[in-house]
């Protein structure tokens, strides 16, 4: 292990974290609240931090291998929730570490669970804050770096792929820093087109730009008790298109910027995800028709709804607690699943799933013809065993850990267990609202510490998509054998 | 610049290291999905796995919009293809591995024409000339050319009973009358340009320019002449061996040549019948000295197992063969090598890798001036390079006294009117000149760069 290397990117990715940080208090300046003192505070403690890790000089040997690609992109993640949630501590708005901890973890991994029980009587620095930490975390604090940061280290790949979702990471163009550009470019400019769009629909521009945070980052965290349900219809449309949009792989943007718009005509994964959400709308759609009686309203909510889900983001605009239970089944089925891998969103991707369906399919026809040599394409390609073996044990570990979490949360006494199973799912996916107690008007208060913590490691473990975390826990990657 | 590389072996992934390192955007193809991942896993260059003919595949590397392409697969034929191809659909500049002797004879002109290209690299046919160059001037470690004839490098590796040991470059100026210059000098890890105050050292590897007729008169002077290699023994039937063995031949000395596979003897020994050729085991030491390896002048290990050739190196030193040579592929193994006391390797990838660097920044060049020949000097940490001066420039009739120049960097040679100056400080460049320049810790892309 190289641990100067490990802690001299470390160093520099709190260093950009207090740059981060400076946004929400020049914005609890702007309205004058005490919390900007907070802010202030933290940005000086990261900046000692950092500098005292940068100042540690770069082996000579600086290589990052897979192990330490691990490792940074664990270590950055944990510095960074841990850093991020002492604004939330110190001004006493959330007066428990941990559960400011859960707050912080569930922005960066874009998941949108809370604690807080009155939201509206947050301050606005705050409230800043928790949402700038979707958009950060949601292409990538480690990405952001690689574009700002000349030259990381040799090797810097392990860190990308560590950090980017999805079974198969590639590179865009051959430079590693140019395709963090290009992946952040893309983003910025989605984000901003989301933002005017918002205002043009009469939104005040600080609720646009944290709404945009939430949708670009697909992470969730509203500033109103009741998310999005209080804006207009068109808003709601907007911010429907933008999950949808920020679900898609970012891949292919940049094959439209090139103008290769047959390549994105050909993503099978794309035609699957629009598939999944025509589909899924359709049936919420019908399910819910009773409640409402109307085209418009029914088409609205259940499209938002799917959409929020699907992509990972966990807006809402019904209490679809009160949805019959086959919507409630789809909507928890579409947790699983996720968007496109690529995109910022969580769960298992689109591209996952099916992988493992053209396995299943191929399985079963060798049961018919035992003799039958069939192999597996995707995207035009063949999928080697390598990616699918991947894929399969990625699904096997996702299973464990999941059903680990929930059991574990079924320790709490106070929650019921549909709350406890979806908990589990909506923060292992990074979602955000489960059903029952933690559904889209509830919150997490209710949980112990220790199930906070639980779920705040599940959330991690969901957005570094599991073994970055697992490996970075497990003494065998610690010890010198 | 966007560069696109067909077949990642040996000479592949060290023409892509140092393109990589060069800044360029490079895309690797090649048909074996590991060795695209280890790429992708260890150089910022993007991997595609495919067929090198394939359209799709071609077009899907981005071909019409490459600088340059470059075809280093093992097979000549596909690499002829693969260019032909990739200049029909729009790359600017295409660069072929071609080494079969059949294709380099009369028909290696036809071909390129024919097929549009660029470059045929031949790096087993460079690496002879090399070696041929160092069996000529025994002394030397290493011998750089350059597009102007009668200007050379050659770099000597200082003994401990050295008569430069402890003195200053000032000293070695006024010791010996000759045209010549010190101009780079690496001990231990650093390289430096040094100035005249700098004193040698025992041990310390240096670096000298001047004509061919000097470098001669200089080596006498210094006591280091050994006599030109008169008798060879290589061995391994290798296609460096015989584009050696051929310029060796004519040239007049005479070569013995070891292989251990019959068939192979027959067919080198059809192919140059001058040559002495030796089926048996090159390892057994036995075989060598019964072959009178300790009257050779020089010994060449040319097998494609960096081990033996080394291992039998070090035999043929041990018994007191004045010149021994070995060719190492794997970089790694150069500094044990050298540890055993074997200071002349000879590794045809790098010879490659520094073509298509010096042809990469050729492309990039300016009008004032272009890169003709470039070298990567001790262990990379320095170049060579020989630039045209095309037009008026910031530099042009300035005495070199005058010019800012950035440390570590040097002007070793300058050429008009088929003359070469060992320039002083007093010297001119001029329009339509030839100047060759040192520098240590610096890209130079442009006769420019050298100013601060």
């Amino acid at each position: 292990m190289n641990h100067k290397t490990v802690f001299n990117v470390v160093g520099k990715i709190i260093l950009v974290e207090a740059l981060l940080l400076s946004l929400p208090a020049v914005v609890s300046l702007i309205y004058r609240e005490d919390c900007f003192w907070a802010f202030l505070t933290v940005i000086a403690l990261s900046v000692l931090i950092g500098s005292l890790l940068t100042w540690i000089p770069k082996a000579k040997d600086a290589v990052i291998y897979a192990k330490e690609g691990f490792v940074i992109v664990s270590l950055a993640w944990i510095s960074m929730s841990l850093i991020g949630a002492l604004p939330f501590f110190l001004t006493g708005e959330i007066p428990n570490y941990i559960d400011a901890f859960f707050e912080t973890v569930s922005g960066f991994t874009t998941t949108g669970a809370s604690i807080l029980t009155d939201v509206e009587s947050m301050s606005r620095g705050l409230l800043f804050w928790r949402s700038e930490t979707h958009w950060v975390g949601g292409m990538g604090v480690l990405v952001f770096v690689m574009a700002l940061i000349p030259n990381l280290s040799e090797r810097s790949i392990h860190v990308l792929r560590a950090e980017v979702p999805g079974p198969t990471v590639g590179k865009l163009v051959p430079r590693i820093k140019d395709t963090a550009k290009i992946l952040y470019s893309i983003y910025i400019v989605l984000t901003a087109l989301e933002i005017v769009l918002l205002l043009c629909g009469g939104m005040p521009l600080f609720d646009s730009v944290v709404h945009a945070f939430g949708t670009a980052g697909t992470g969730g965290f509203g500033i109103k008790a009741d998310s999005i349900a209080g804006y207009s219809p068109y808003l709601q449309w907007v911010v429907t298109i933008f999950m949808l949009l920020f679900g898609v792989n970012f891949n292919l943007y940049y094959l439209i910027l090139i103008r290769r718009f047959r390549s994105v005509f050909k993503s099978e994964e794309l035609w699957v995800y629009i598939g999944i959400v025509v589909t899924a709308v359709v049936l919420v759609g019908i399910n819910i028709w009773p409640l409402y009686q109307n085209v418009a309203e029914v088409l609205r909510l259940s499209a938002f709804q799917v959409s929020s889900i699907l992509t990972t983001t966990g807006f809402s605009t019904a209490n679809f607690n009160l949805w019959p239970p086959f919507s409630k089944a789809i909507l928890v089925v579409l947790m699983m699943i996720g968007a496109c891998a690529g995109s910022t969103a969580g769960g298992l991707k689109v591209a996952r799933v099916v992988l493992m369906f053209k396995q299943l399919r191929n399985e079963l026809q060798r049961l018919l013809h035992p003799r039958a040599i069939k192999t597996v394409s995707f995207e035009g390609k063949r999928a080697d065993t390598l990616t699918l073996n991947g894929v399969n044990i990625y699904f096997s570990v996702y299973m464990i850990l999941l059903v680990l979490v929930m059991l574990l949360l079924s320790l709490d006494s106070g929650m019921s267990f549909e709350a406890d199973v979806t908990a589990a799912i909506a923060c292992f996916n990074n979602i955000g609202p489960g059903l029952a107690e933690v559904g889209p008007l509830g919150s997490y208060a209710g949980y112990s510490d220790l199930s906070t913590f639980v779920l705040s490691l599940a959330m991690l473990l969901g957005r570094l998509e599991i073994f970055p975390l697992l490996l970075f826990l497990s003494p065998s990657t610690w010890s010198k054998k | 610049m966007k560069i696109i590389i067909v077949g990642c072996g040996k000479i592949g992934t060290t023409i892509l290291a140092s393109l990589v390192a060069e800044g360029h955007d490079v895309t690797a193809i090649d048909a074996d999905p590991a060795i695209i991942e280890e790429i992708t896993n260890i150089y910022d260059a993007i991997g595609l796995c495919g067929n090198g003919v394939d359209c799709d595949v071609l077009a899907e590397a981005g071909v019409e919009l490459a600088e340059l392409f470059v075809a280093v697969t093992g097979s000549d034929e596909f690499n002829m293809l693969s260019c032909y191809l990739a200049r029909k659909m729009g790359a600017g500049n295409t660069v072929a591995r071609i080494r079969n002797p059949e294709y380099n004879d009369t028909s290696l002109a036809f071909l390129r024409q024919h097929l549009n290209l660029s470059v045929a690299i031949n790096p087993e046919r460079r690496a002879a000339h090399e070696l041929h160059n160092v069996l000529k001037l025994p002394s030397a470690a290493k011998v750089e050319t350059f597009s102007v004839r009668n200007f050379e490098m050659v770099q000597l590796k200082l003994k401990p009973d050295s008569p430069l040991d402890g003195m200053s470059l000032i000293e070695l100026r006024q010791k010996y009358p000759q045209k010549f210059l010190a101009c780079v000098v690496q001990r231990g890890d650093e390289v430096v340009i040094p100035s005249g105050q700098f004193v040698l050292k025992s041990g310390d590897k240096v670096g000298f320019t001047a004509t061919p007729s000097e470098m001669l008169k200089l080596m006498k002077n210094l006591g280091l002449m050994k006599k030109q290699a008169r008798n060879v023994m290589i061995l391994g039937a290798s296609k460096t061996a015989y584009y050696l063995a051929k310029l060796l031949l004519a040239g007049g000395s005479s070569v013995k040549v070891i292989e251990k596979d019959a068939s192979r003897c027959e067919a080198f020994s059809d192919q140059l019948p001058g040559v002495v050729m030796i089926n048996g085991d090159g390892a057994r030491q036995e075989l060598l000295l019964e072959e009178g390896l300790r009257t050779m002048d020089a010994f060449v290990a040319l097998t494609g197992m960096d081990e033996q050739n080394i291992l039998m190196s070090y035999f043929a030193s041990s018994v007191d063969v004045p010149k021994v040579i070995a060719k190492v592929n794997r970089d790694e193994f150069a500094p044990m090598a050298e540890k055993l006391g074997l200071d002349t390797l000879v590794s045809p990838r790098k010879t490659v890798a520094d073509i298509l660097v010096q042809y990469a920044r050729a492309l990039e060049n300016s009008m004032e001036s272009s890169v003709e020949t470039l070298y990567k000097l001790m262990d990379d940490k320095a170049e060579a390079l020989e630039f045209a001066v095309h037009a008026d420039c910031e530099l042009v009739d300035i005495p070199l006294k005058d010019l800012r120049t950035k440390p570590n960097t040097l002007i070793a040679g300058i050429f008009r009117n088929k003359k070469t100056l060992i320039p002083s400080g007093m010297d001119t460049i001029q329009v339509g000149d030839k100047v060759v320049v040192l520098a240590a810790g610096h890209r130079i892309n442009n006769l420019l760069d050298i100013l601060e």
